[in-house]
């Protein structure tokens, strides 16, 4: 792929996450900044892709670490986010939860 | 072993990246409603797991061992820090997860240009964007693991300063510049010697990274925190960007570019909550300790203050019909949340109307409140942004600050000058009482008195959060 077409991408992405992030309410910004977080470990397929190809050793260790690194920045993202997520409901989930209660 | 999908053409992988794209913009779009979120979520991580799976079984593993040991060790490490942290941690982890994306993008860049050497070819539009990952990446690990430390209290949190600091600072980032024009320029220059593999350009330009991170965030304090993890955020999202312009990777660009946009946006929200620049929080210092201030702050608190008990607050409380509760970090450091939660529900369990009036910065991170008040059961319905609650305060019968101080300070609104000047605040004085729960006079991280603790209708209840509220809940329940 040339340049242009990375930057094509990029300049998109950009308008689209624009238009996104600017919709979520403040109540759920810090779940947004640990999701996008854990999406930012993607660079683990750029670790993944050194690691497995890598033709001298110390690129293969380097890999290896950044495959280490990337992969607690996406699982541990992930799950901080889920539990974090679990805890938000609204009142009336609540009182769903107590059997149609007060 | 040779990849199990290695006769895969191009197209098919690509086409793979195009669904994995769609379900993180997907993930994010579910983000809009906190009904919708634990689905965005999940839809998120599906993505994530398709990408790297694909990828996986397509590129040519010459180690899988090795691979899998490592996805292995780091999801391990990934699950025990989630699983054993605490809400009140929850700033500095994102921060550290933050910084391990960062380092893993500077990690990168470095094996591929060291394998690009070994080939024998440097492409200048590589080396350029690996110049600009490593620079990226280097200033969020450090800068990330530097605010962890600050909100974790292994770092001292208060704002280091020193002169001379912003030529420091410049300094070392000419030198990660210099050294990746040189990289860019002269890949193969030290070609004959036995360490010219290592293409030792790429780690002087990192050394001098990874020292400007620290220096960056290091004079930062606790309080600006919010701004520092979202900017922190944006750049590991960035820095994942630049890896994928390195790696010719469609994906790793979008979702790169998606959480470099989520970090700027969360940024300069911050930002605006405080009236501040980005400029400002990071190069202008603020909570300075300030040796005049003692005297004005006697002036204005001398013979104004009125100290009350949690039982003259129960009585208060009985005959109020509208309550909104302004939590800040104080709650948090305090652990207070389930206390004030269970105030809250035995207020309404008497027909109270009750509210949470939320500040943007409060805390340490964007929707610290938030996150604290939603482990505590507290309904997010409950929960009123501050353009919403402030109409609201000259209706309301009682607020409850609880360890919040500078976002309810009205001088904000009429101070010409200071820190906290033309900052948008929780107009609490407005209402018929307030009561503050602080467990001293001292003041917020601006440094600035605080008038409303002289105001006629506030009480102040000193003591520490959870105590005090839970001395509280002790008594509403006794008497109802």
């Amino acid at each position: 792929m040339t340049f242009v077409q990375n930057l094509t991408f990029f300049v998109l992405a950009a308008f689209v996450g624009y238009e996104i992030i600017t919709k979520i309410p403040t109540n759920l910004h810090t779940p947004l900044m640990s999701g996008a977080n854990a999406i930012s470990g993607i660079t683990l397929i750029g670790s993944v892709v050194v690691a497995g190809s890598g033709s001298t050793t110390l690129a293969t260790g380097l890999g290896f670490l950044a495959v280490v690194m990337a992969t607690i920045n996406v699982v541990g993202g992930y799950l901080v986010t889920n539990s974090m997520l679990d805890q938000f409901r609204s009142g009336d989930d609540r009182r769903r939860e107590r059997g149609g209660g007060d | 072993m040779v990849a199990i999908l290695g006769g895969l053409p191009p197209s098919v992988l690509a086409f793979v990246y195009l669904v994995a794209g769609v379900l993180f913009i997907q993930g994010l779009r579910d983000m809009t409603h906190p009904r919708t979120a634990p689905r965005g979520n999940l839809i998120s991580a599906a993505g994530m797991a398709l990408a790297v799976g694909i990828t996986v079984l397509v590129t040519d593993i010459l180690s899988p061992v090795l691979l899998f040991a490592g996805l292995l060790v780091g999801a391990a490490i990934g699950v025990w820090l989630a699983v054993t942290v605490e809400t009140t941690e929850m700033p500095q982890l994102v921060g550290l997860f933050n910084g391990f994306g960062g380092g893993a993008s500077a990690l990168v860049a470095g094996a591929e240009l060291i394998d690009m050497f070994g080939a024998g070819s440097f492409q200048i539009g590589v080396t350029a964007t690996a110049a600009l990952a490593g620079i990226i990446g280097s200033v969020t690990f450090w800068g990330s693991l530097v605010a962890a430390g600050k909100l974790h209290g292994v770092v001292d949190d208060s704002a280091v300063r020193y002169d001379g600091e912003q030529i420091v600072k410049a300094l070392f980032l000419a030198v990660a510049l210099l050294a990746g024009l040189h990289l860019v320029a002269r890949p193969n220059l030290l070609g004959a010697v036995p360490l010219a593999g290592w293409v030792p350009s790429y780690w002087v330009l990192v050394a001098a990274a990874s020292v400007l991170g620290v220096l960056l965030v290091m004079p930062i304090g606790g309080a600006d925190m919010p701004v520092v993890i979202a900017l922190l955020n944006s750049y590991s999202g960035l820095a994942a960007a630049t890896t994928g312009f390195v790696l010719d990777n469609s994906v790793l660009i979008i979702a790169g570019t998606l959480v470099g946009a989520s970090g700027l946006i969360l940024t300069v929200i911050m930002c605006e909550s405080m009236n501040r620049s980005l400029a400002n929080v990071f190069f202008g210092g603020l909570g300075e300790a300030d040796g005049d201030d003692d005297g004005e702050m006697a002036d204005i608190y001398e013979g104004n203050i009125t100290s009350t008990s949690a039982e003259e607050v129960e009585m208060i409380l009985d005959v109020a019909d509208r309550v909104v509760i302004v939590p800040g970090y104080g709650m948090a450091v305090a652990q207070a949340q389930h206390a004030v939660a269970e105030l809250a529900e035995l207020l309404e369990g008497e027909g109270v109307d009750v509210e949470f009036g939320i500040h943007p910065v409060a805390g340490r991170m964007p929707g610290h409140m938030n996150v604290l008040l939603a482990e505590a059961d507290v309904p997010y319905d409950k929960l009123r942004e501050l353009e919403e609650i402030n109409p609201t305060f000259s209706q309301t019968d009682v607020v409850i600050v609880i360890g919040a101080n500078d976002v309810v300070n009205p001088s904000a609104n009429t101070a010409d000058s200071g820190p906290i000047a033309g900052m948008p605040v929780l107009n609490v004085g407005e209402a018929r009482t307030v009561i503050v729960n602080k467990r001293s006079l001292s003041p917020g991280f601006s440094g600035v008195p605080n008038p409303l603790f002289a105001q006629d209708n506030t009480n102040m209840l000193f003591g520490d959060g959870k105590e005090t509220m839970q001395e509280l809940v002790n008594l509403y329940k006794e008497n109802h």
